[in-house]
């Protein structure tokens, strides 16, 4: 089931109190996808999100705004027609019923026309719960699970009624990190198997990247990007994105005559003269003990952290504002013996570089 | 080490670590002595005079039967009238926003504020034959004033802050996403209420229902204005109370007061025993 939203927009409040929380938007997600909304707090994804569901609605204005779920106009129907899933950040379980009728809920508010047996409600929620591993609690009390097992439940619950559309607001976001990981594979894995529509909000771009098919980057109430994972990175549009995706170190300094100056740093740039801010990614920052004619850099290692795949080094340095993040592979870690408080010159392998308005100006190999 | 701590936190040494546990728990202990174990012994110490026989005549006498009977037929009333407007209050008060709200709210807590004795004073002249309000009753054929409907009017007043303010923290408490959680689910909004919101708010609503039926139980300033007095008919326990006093019958004043105050009793843990049970569900034990 596709879903194409046409001029949503949202103020909260009234007369000189109004805030924007949306900026007229228009967005089209096709059947069978996962897309995820990302942004800061306050961007408006998850204003976006109940929207879509039907908790909120879109304001008024002169050009109509429109929700099709396919080809069905939902703008003016009620959310608990819209055939919708929706699973909240904190679960939002019934307390004081088991996982089973919690999960059965759906099924047992329907008309009597619309409803099947009890058998069948047994049998189908019995079904969800083995899907989502949870059979041998389906008589325990909501307080009585973890918070990954709670999630799961309403997940179970959201599903049981076959909705056509799967919203998610923040699901993950009250779980701990492990937990986080194994729960997104899961539902990644639920995504393509039943093949419904699903969006989900979330602000942890780690999450919208492994797990979106597309993703859709939002702030202040607008949407900034939207694009597949790997486009997103790469060709970021504008600096928020480029900002927003990743750990970014930032270079300020004015340019005369092809070099780049900042208190003692200097870094020969094919730039015009003028005020720059250089962007870098931090595997785009390499590490040397000595300078060369073209970029004198020189900084100061403040932190190490060894975990992961790459050695993490925090450095510092009188010309900057803030310190830099460098990722080091662990041989070279290893190969330079790097230790804190030891003096080294970085050397960006590329830079970026975003002019106002917003647009890319130039992605510069350093030479 | 460990073990060592744990041997210094042992039983007899344990040492606390918040500080002023003996002298603020002998202050409560001596208050509550002082407040209200001594003049609960009291009563008992009046009700020693009599034998058995002599109790329970006192306690079965037909006007006082008939006073238990319109007490409690009246709390009961009134009990489940708070309830009902309780709970609808205390859903305006959380779930709105409107001009006057705080206000409102403050209003919620008059009953408890003003003496019971001008709440009596100002019902029995709102509903006597010629006040504001029995002016148009009467003639409709219902009376309120001098009948247990006028028993009842005044114990609603006396006790609707118990409902209110029993329900209004755990209704804003109930996160909205729990009925949004519902609706998402095609539940209509009466069933939403049913199956969803009333079951979290039971155990608050039924205890400020009890607390409230208690309470009129007990109830005496408000009432003895509007109800009449007619023997039999629109007298309540309270009273009987009094009358006995009056009469210089301590012995006796002190038996009545002791079924009210067993029936208070009693109530009162019940209620207390059954949250304990439906709460320890909700968070997770195994009650």
């Amino acid at each position: 089931m596709s879903i194409r939203l046409h001029n949503i927009g949202k103020h909260f409040g009234r007369g000189r109190h109004q805030t924007l929380a949306l900026e007229p938007v228009n967005l089209d997600i096709h059947s069978g996808e996962l897309v995820g909304l990302l942004g800061p707090s306050g961007s408006g994804k998850t204003t976006l999100l109940r929207i879509i569901a039907g908790l909120e609605s879109a304001d008024h204005s002169q050009e109509p705004s429109r929700i099709l779920f396919g080809e069905r106009d939902v703008t003016h129907i009620h959310v608990r027609d819209r055939r919708i899933g929706f699973v909240f950040q904190h679960y939002a379980l019934f307390r004081h019923m088991t996982v089973f009728d919690n999960v059965a809920f759906g099924l047992t508010v329907m008309t009597r026309k619309q409803r099947p047996s009890s058998g069948e409600i047994r049998s189908r929620v019995l079904r969800l719960l083995e899907m989502v591993q949870l059979e041998q609690l389906a008589n325990r009390y909501p307080a009585q699970l973890s918070g990954g097992q709670q999630q799961r439940v309403s997940l179970a619950r959201a599903l049981a009624v076959e909705p056509e559309v799967l919203l998610l607001d923040e699901p993950f976001g009250a779980l701990d990190a492990k937990v986080r990981q194994e729960l997104r594979r899961w539902l990644r894995h639920l995504h393509d198997e039943l093949n419904f529509t699903s969006v989900f909000v979330t602000h942890d771009q780690e999450e919208a990247l492994e797990l979106s098919d597309r993703v859709v980057v939002m702030s202040n109430g607008r949407i900034e990007q939207i694009d597949a994972p790997e486009t997103l990175y790469r060709a970021p549009k504008n600096r928020f994105v480029f900002e927003f995706l990743g750990d970014v170190n930032h270079l300020e300094g004015h340019v005369s005559q092809g070099i780049l100056t900042c208190g003692d740093a200097r870094l020969n740039v094919d730039l015009p003269d003028g005020h720059e801010e250089l962007l870098l990614r931090p595997h785009e920052v390499r590490l040397a003990t000595s300078p060369t004619a073209e970029c004198h850099l020189p900084v100061t290692i403040t932190a190490i952290s060894p975990v992961g795949a790459e050695v993490r080094v925090e450095l510092e340095a009188d010309w900057l504002a803030k310190p830099w993040l460098a990722t080091v592979r662990h041989t070279d870690f290893e190969q330079l013996g790097l230790t804190r408080g030891q003096r080294l010159y970085a050397h960006p392998r590329q830079f970026h570089r975003f002019q106002q308005p917003d647009t890319i100006k130039a992605d510069a190999p350093v030479a | 080490m460990s073990l060592a701590r744990f041997g210094a936190l042992s039983f007899k040494t344990e040492k606390r670590v918040l500080p002023g546990f003996g002298l603020s728990m002998g202050i409560s202990v001596l208050f509550i002595s002082l407040v209200l174990l001594l003049p609960m012994t009291g009563l008992f110490g009046q009700l020693a005079g009599l034998s058995l026989a002599e109790y329970w005549a006192i306690i079965s006498e037909g006007r006082v039967v008939a006073s238990y009977m319109v007490t409690i037929g009246a709390a009961a009333v009134a009990a489940l009238v708070n309830a009902v407007f309780g709970l609808l209050l205390a859903w305006v008060l959380v779930r709105y926003e409107f001009p006057g709200k705080r206000l409102l709210d403050a209003l919620m807590d008059l009953p408890f504020a003003l003496p019971t004795a001008v709440a009596g004073i100002t019902l029995a002249t709102l509903y006597a034959s010629n006040g504001w309000m029995g002016r148009w009753l009467e003639p409709l054929g219902f009376p309120v004033a001098y009948t247990w409907v006028g028993i009842a009017l005044a114990m609603a007043f006396t006790s609707i802050p118990f409902v209110v303010r029993t329900v209004q923290p755990v209704l804003e408490d109930m996160p909205a996403e729990v009925d949004e959680a519902a609706i998402t689910l095609g539940a209509r909004d009466g069933v939403a209420f049913r199956r969803v919101i009333l079951p979290h708010l039971w155990p608050a609503l039924v205890t400020g229902t009890g607390l409230a039926f208690v309470r009129s139980l007990g109830e005496f300033g408000a009432i003895i204005f509007i109800a009449g007095n007619t023997p039999y008919e629109t007298e309540i326990t309270a009273l009987m109370i009094f009358v006995k006093l009056q009469e210089y019958d301590y012995a006796g004043a002190s038996a009545i007061a002791s079924v009210v105050l067993f029936v208070s009793l009693a109530l009162l843990l019940a209620i207390n025993i059954w949250q304990g049970r439906f709460i320890r569900r909700l968070h997770g034990g195994k009650g």
